[in-house]
């Protein structure tokens, strides 16, 4: 799937992270929480790649379980071509100064007792990286980068404001210099002026530390910035991945259209003019996901055969994967194609089905993008 | 024209705390009119929230001061008597908070907690009261309101909780509606709902809503008119549209820049707002956005008033810049090509 021909950074097979629901006085299991349910893709170095989708939808489930910070419950995790799935936490020390993660609240994610200095330090001092002198010194360099001061090495997290913390939380991340970062909505605790500066500063520090990400969000607005591709993610499956301008022209299942109709544009004409998909309703319990495809209860195409079977990963040209029996934006060619070559399909799903008919209209939930 | 239901005239809260005098309000004047909605900007810490707590007579206390009028259908709330204010609040005015997860009671069924707001206000039994409840929870929302009722919160989603919070401001019929950003915690497309939700309580129960948020994007569908706030003062005021397509203030563009447009094509970097909001115990002299302002000039040391400057006579602003200085320069700040210049 990458593009170079090389070796993917990170590579996600067929990962699934149930957790059980135990009830009672012996703890039986009554039922699994299907929070990542067969998930297949692959990071490039260098690459961003935005995870979309609503809340409960796994996609922080799947961030840590590619930091294996979570076990996966099936199905393997690849980084520079090694399984780390399995891992044990020895084995997997080493493999810490690779990866890091930023955290979504900047006001829990940061020890209140302990000094800007530390926090940041202390991955260096674990991994036995430098002497004291020399830790301090990178700390000092590492706050200047994320635009605070090395004066600041003293201070305590709460004589900062949220946007000052999660730029902390980013220096930490970066203290190790690991390969990869993956990114838990770190911009949605923030104000829209200081979510700007936070996603200018990813864009320099991914230049200048030649960064790869993942970067998680629940709107669309704000990842189409950082990301090169970008996966929407729905209870637990994959649904559709796609080079990020593509998804924002030509969204293929009708869920990331409704995401993107729900992004708000600060323009009252543009606003009024645009239709708004409302989705009804919260995402169904993934204890007991719908059948089919999952996002048929919600889903203004729904036909019968959405309720029955589970629409195949399929590729519709330029990488554009999506898992819909409607599709949406395609023409008749592009079907007769798609409907012969083989799929991306996850282990789950009916390979033989087909995406049938489109949902016979060109949908642009974005005015003039 | 509309009834008047809300005149806020010079209001100042300031708040004596070890540090100094943090001045949260200072000099806030605005109307509102049944069946409008307003929309205050700004980024945390422009008093927009204490405006809001304030209205609603919650900032009272022996280190606050407050100074000018909040006249609320002839009365004057800063004045009345905490007694009085009991029946005002919740009754004439509700309110609905940030994060629906902590301002539920998590001991207390949400039926429960709909029931004693309605009850702290009108003399009905618990059965009556139980039953409208229950129709609220309907005309907010919620599936099957008549099991649902008896749920405690923690078996609501977040999107859910924000309904059963705007159920319980509505319990009372207020005239008033304080959305206090009511949708910050949640995913967009929840937030997309409860705006819709809002926009459409608001004339089912012939109100008035007073909606405050960060994001200019969530205010675009649904606002009147908009108040633009800044380090407690209303650096920028007009109807929707003239907010929207002849700003007048460079931190108003700020917001509007920070924005990501899905509507335009990517920029290489997102326009934003350097630096963070100042501190209200010392405020910058002159113009308070001065410091983070790109179009800062000498006349900047001087504190600009909140006057109309265009031709649309109810817009006002505080910038000395030229109307024509500032449309020349506007859009060009909009997109950001300013900082790279």
């Amino acid at each position: 799937m990458s593009s170079n021909g090389s070796t993917p950074l990170v590579e996600v097979r067929n990962v699934k992270k149930y957790f059980p629901v135990r009830k009672g006085v012996l703890s039986r299991e009554v039922g699994r929480v299907h929070a990542v349910d067969d998930v297949t893709f692959a990071v490039s170095e260098g690459e961003t790649l935005g995870l979309v989708g609503e809340s409960g939808c796994g996609k922080s489930t799947l961030g840590r379980t590619i930091v294996r910070l979570l076990q996966p419950s099936g199905g393997d995790v690849l980084f520079e071509g090694r399984s780390i799935g399995g891992l044990g936490a020895r084995a997997l020390r080493p493999l810490r100064r690779e990866m890091q993660m930023v955290f979504q609240d900047p006001y829990a994610s940061l020890n209140p007792r302990k000094r800007v200095g530390s926090i940041i330090g202390d991955p260096m001092k674990i991994h036995k990286v430098g002497d004291k002198r020399e830790r301090r010194k990178r700390v000092q360099e590492l706050l200047e980068t994320v635009g605070l001061s090395p004066e600041h090495y003293n201070r305590f997290p709460h004589e900062f404001s949220g946007g000052q913390r999660q730029r902390i939380g980013v220096a930490r991340a970066l203290a190790l210099r690991p390969k990869l970062v993956v990114a838990d909505e770190p911009v949605s605790a923030l104000d829209v002026s200081i979510q700007a500066q936070m996603i200018n500063l990813f864009d320099e520090l991914q230049d200048e530390f030649r960064l790869t990400y993942i970067f998680i969000a629940h709107d669309l607005g704000v990842v189409r910035h950082v990301s090169d591709r970008i996966a929407v993610m729905y209870l637990g499956k994959l649904v559709e991945l796609s080079p990020a301008e593509e998804l924002y022209t030509r969204p293929i299942m009708p869920y990331t259209e409704a995401l993107l109709s729900a992004v708000p544009i600060p323009d009252p004409d543009l606003s009024e003019k645009r239709e708004r998909i409302v989705l009804e309703g919260d995402v169904p319990s993934p204890i007991d996901p719908p059948s089919g495809c999952r996002f048929h209860p919600r889903c203004r195409y729904m036909t019968d055969i959405c309720r029955e079977v589970e629409p195949p990963l399929t590729d519709y040209g330029n990488s554009h994967l999506a898992a819909c029996h409607h599709p949406l934006n395609v023409d008749k060619e592009t079907l007769e194609r798609v409907t012969a070559s083989p799929k991306h399909t996850p282990d789950s799903a009916d390979e033989t089905a087909t995406p049938t008919e489109p949902a016979g209209k060109e949908s642009k939930p974005v005015p003039n993008p | 024209m509309a009834e008047r239901l809300l005149e806020v005239k010079d209001l100042h809260v300031h708040f004596t705390t070890e540090d100094g005098v943090v001045r949260a309000v200072d000099g806030v004047s605005f109307e509102l009119e049944r069946g409008k909605v307003l929309g205050i900007v700004g980024e945390s810490g422009s008093g927009k929230s204490v405006t809001a707590m304030t209205l609603m007579g919650l900032t009272r206390d022996v280190n606050t001061r407050f100074q000018g009028e909040i006249v609320y259908k002839g009365r004057n709330l800063v004045t009345l008597p905490e007694p009085v204010m009991q029946d005002f609040r919740g009754n004439e005015i509700g309110m609905i908070f940030q994060d629906p997860m902590t301002s539920l009671n998590p001991v207390y069924r949400v039926g429960d907690q709909i029931v004693e707001a309605i009850r702290a206000h009108e003399e009905v039994d618990k059965r009556h009261a139980k039953r409208r409840a229950i129709d609220l929870l309907k005309q907010v929302g919620i599936p099957n309101p008549e099991s649902r009722v008896d749920d405690y919160p923690h078996q609501f989603s977040g999107g859910m909780r924000q309904r059963a919070m705007i159920a319980m401001a509505l319990s009372c019929n207020p005239d008033v509606l304080i959305a206090d950003e009511p949708t910050t915690a949640l995913d967009v497309t929840i937030q997309a709902q409860i705006i819709e939700l809002i926009d459409r309580l608001k004339d089912d129960f012939n109100s008035a809503v007073i909606l405050i948020t960060h994001d200019l994007g969530v205010v675009a569908e649904i606002a009147d008119e908009i108040i633009v706030m800044y380090a407690g003062r209303v650096v920028e005021r007009g109807q929707k549209r003239q907010l929207f397509y002849d700003s007048q203030m460079p931190y108003t563009w700020g917001l509007l820049g920070s924005i990501p447009r899905l509507d335009r094509p990517k920029p290489k970097r997102l326009a934003s707002i350097t630096g963070a909001p100042p501190s209200l115990i010392n405020l910058p002299r002159g113009c308070t956005f001065r410091p983070r302002c790109p179009h800062a000039f000498d006349k900047c040391m001087e504190e600009p008033g909140l006057e109309n400057r265009v031709e649309d006579a109810g817009h006002l602003d505080r910038c000395w810049l030229s109307v024509q200085e500032k449309r020349a320069v506007r859009d060009r700040t909009i997109r950001g090509e300013e900082e790279a210049a």
